[in-house]
């Protein structure tokens, strides 16, 4: 038994290790990996986001559809005050910035905090009406909410705050790959921390039973806020630092398209576990990167392939996609989480079965 | 008397034009078993739901030892609608939720089982311990407490002990055999520490040993925590055994109470049982 701890601790020790190890690997030499470099950070800010959808959609039950608008809430606050401000008339060209907001600026973590804040609080707001509907309704609601932050930091009278249409650029980036990756690591702990606390266990009472829960006397409002409001915390610090990773933003970004995509990742990971949802996100940015040459023309022998133009790619990431669907129903790891345990569990099935085979 | 525990004075239930509970009256003393019957329909799990802040009853006051927990009079288009036999009087609403509740000291179980049945038998438990731990969302995440968390775990350990479940502890609770299930469901409410137990039919689907054994086991779980017993059973045998107070219910309406040989003779109550009709008895 703890011989079994002793070899799990070791064994994650290295794996942490050679996770570092690759990414000051990649940073060492950060202008030839680029590209690399830009995936995992993406994975990795996806995977924060998709960590927050997880806690509300597979632990408590509460199928929200608001991230874009509560990533892009977090993502404004971020840019609008780490926006060095001898750059802000550049950005601001045409509208110019609010005086009382020209000279306020904030370094990354504490902006990144704010931008956190800010999307909790209007979750705490929106909350209040919302959380009393249930799935479907809920998630219309939500991604109402999302279209209409969209809409109001994109409107005019946000001009000299959002730049309204025109977004935002000259976002300082990340000085090295380590600070997305410790920041999102941070952020999914804290999440798994709170998922295996009592408050989780609450989360996951409701989610089985709200009749019952009540019964149990989980005052079923007050543990659904929190639920939605942590999550919306870490959204939005998602949020910012996607800003951050991708320097300039407008609110194109935060397009339903974007919730659709974590949606997909928590989905693909299985509903109800984190390390599914960390391993989804990886492998969606990573997958639909290494699809690219499918839209890139191919020929054979002098023969051009018809298929193979832009757009392609898309084609075949969705039927991969729903091929996952078909069957692996409950995604890659449904809701179990990922141990050492289990995953010599997988290699010793193997090997027996071709034991078994042999015989 | 003994101390009064529950307390319901003329509760009615109104869904729309349908009235499920008449002017209930009824009590529950201090470590007594009570029990409410009637035929099907008659509304009696309806009256559990307005004990337990499930529903907020059209118009009565339900008191729990002393004080009162829900108390409401017709509001807005129910005024007009309502067609209780107690002639309402205005009152100020008070309408507690089902939590806050439990929180005084009612625990219950579901007439279809309702356990968390994707988790396991221990956290099914250990989760009636939430509501009274000493912690909040940031000294729970952050584990600064992890004194209150042990107790916890310790406590909840003991009661599946005492229940003889701790062998199922990490079993998932929907795969348990149906008899243990309802065991379950018995022992998760009594981890919330309370001092009334609602049972709505817990004998449902059970054969006659096991209807004998939970009539032991409540017995039992009566005297080891000191609990007054509210109870709605359809086997006779059970309820005639151990209820130390009968109401019987039909229509919504309360036709009979007393001892279990009392109700046993009661015209009325085998003519709402039997239905003996109205034509014969002229």
């Amino acid at each position: 038994m703890s011989k079994k701890k002793i070899r799990d601790i070791l064994l994650s020790v290295l794996l942490l290790a050679a996770a570092g190890g690759i990414l000051a690997w990649l940073q060492a030499d950060s202008s030839n990996h680029s590209y690399a470099i830009s995936i995992i950070e993406r994975s990795a800010i996806y995977a924060v986001v998709a960590v927050a959808m997880n806690m509300l959609t597979g632990f408590t039950g509460l199928f929200s559809l608001g991230q874009a608008g509560f990533m892009a809430l977090g993502a404004y606050v971020t840019g609008i005050l780490t926006i060095p401000v001898e750059l802000r008339a550049n950005v601001y060209y045409l509208n110019g910035i609010a005086p009382w907001l020209e000279n306020v600026h904030l370094p990354m973590l504490p902006a990144l905090i704010l931008g956190g804040l800010v999307a909790a609080l209007f979750a705490a707001l929106i909350g209040i009406p919302i959380l009393r509907l249930k799935s479907d309704y809920l998630a219309i609601a939500t991604l109402g909410f999302a279209e209409i932050i969209r809409a109001f930091l994109a409107s005019p009278a946000m001009n000299t705050i959002t730049n309204g249409s025109f977004g935002l650029n000259n976002i300082p980036a990340f000085s090295n790959i380590f600070v997305p990756c410790v920041i999102a690591a941070v952020c999914i702990l804290l999440m798994v921390l709170l998922i295996n606390s009592s408050y989780g266990r609450a989360f996951k009472a409701i989610r089985e039973d709200d009749v019952a829960a009540e019964s149990m006397g989980i005052n079923l409002f007050r543990h659904k806020e929190l639920a939605f409001v942590i999550s919306s915390f870490f959204t939005g610090i998602a949020g910012g630092l996607l800003a951050i990773y991708m320097r300039s933003i407008d609110t194109k970004t935060f397009q339903v398209t974007l919730t659709y995509n974590i949606l997909l990742i928590v989905v693909l990971g299985g509903i109800g576990s984190v390390t599914g949802s960390i391993i989804g996100s990886f492998l969606i940015n990573g997958g639909q990167e290494w699809l690219r040459f499918f839209d890139e023309p191919l020929s054979i022998g002098g023969v051009q392939i018809p298929l193979f133009r832009t757009g392609f790619r898309m084609v075949i990431y969705s039927v991969l996609l729903m091929i996952v669907v078909l069957f692996w129903r409950r995604g890659i790891m449904g809701t179990s989480e990922f141990t050492w345990d289990n995953l010599f569990g997988l290699f010793r099935r193997k090997k027996k079965k071709q034991a078994g085979g042999e015989a | 008397m003994a101390n009064n525990v529950l307390h319901m004075e003329t509760i009615t239930m109104q869904f729309g034009g349908v009235v499920a509970v008449n002017g209930l009256t009824l009590d529950v003393n201090e470590n007594e078993i009570v029990a409410l019957i009637g035929p099907n329909g008659a509304g009696k799990t309806t009256a559990f739901n307005c004990v337990t802040g499930i529903y907020a009853p059209t118009f009565g006051e339900v008191s729990f030892h002393g004080e009162t927990i829900l108390r409401n009079s017709p509001q807005g288009k129910m005024k007009k609608l309502y067609a209780g036999d107690v002639p309402a009087v205005d009152v100020k609403p008070l309408i507690k939720t089902p939590d806050e509740i439990t929180k005084m000291g009612i625990a219950r179980t579901f007439q279809n089982i309702r356990l968390f049945g994707n988790l396991t038998v221990f956290e099914n438990v250990l989760i009636a311990k939430h509501m009274r731990a000493k912690q909040n969302v940031f000294s729970a995440t952050l584990r600064l407490n992890r004194a209150e968390e042990a107790r916890m775990r310790r406590e909840s350990m003991e009661l599946l002990e005492e229940q003889n479940l701790a062998q199922y502890k990490d079993e998932i609770a929907s795969s348990l055999p149906y008899g243990l299930q309802r065991r379950l469901e018995i022992a998760r409410a009594l981890a919330t520490g309370p001092s009334l137990l609602l049972l709505d039919e817990p004998a449902a689907g059970m054969n006659p040993q096991e209807t004998m054994e939970l009539t032991e086991f409540i017995a039992q779980i009566r005297k080891d925590y000191h609990l007054s017993v509210f109870m709605i059973e359809h086997h006779m045998d059970l309820v005639m055994e151990i209820s130390d107070r009968i109401y019987v219910l039909d229509f919504g309406r309360l036709i009979a109470q007393g001892t279990p040989d009392e109700i046993q003779n009661n015209d009325r109550v085998i003519e709402a049982y039997l239905g003996v009709s109205h034509d014969a008895e002229d």
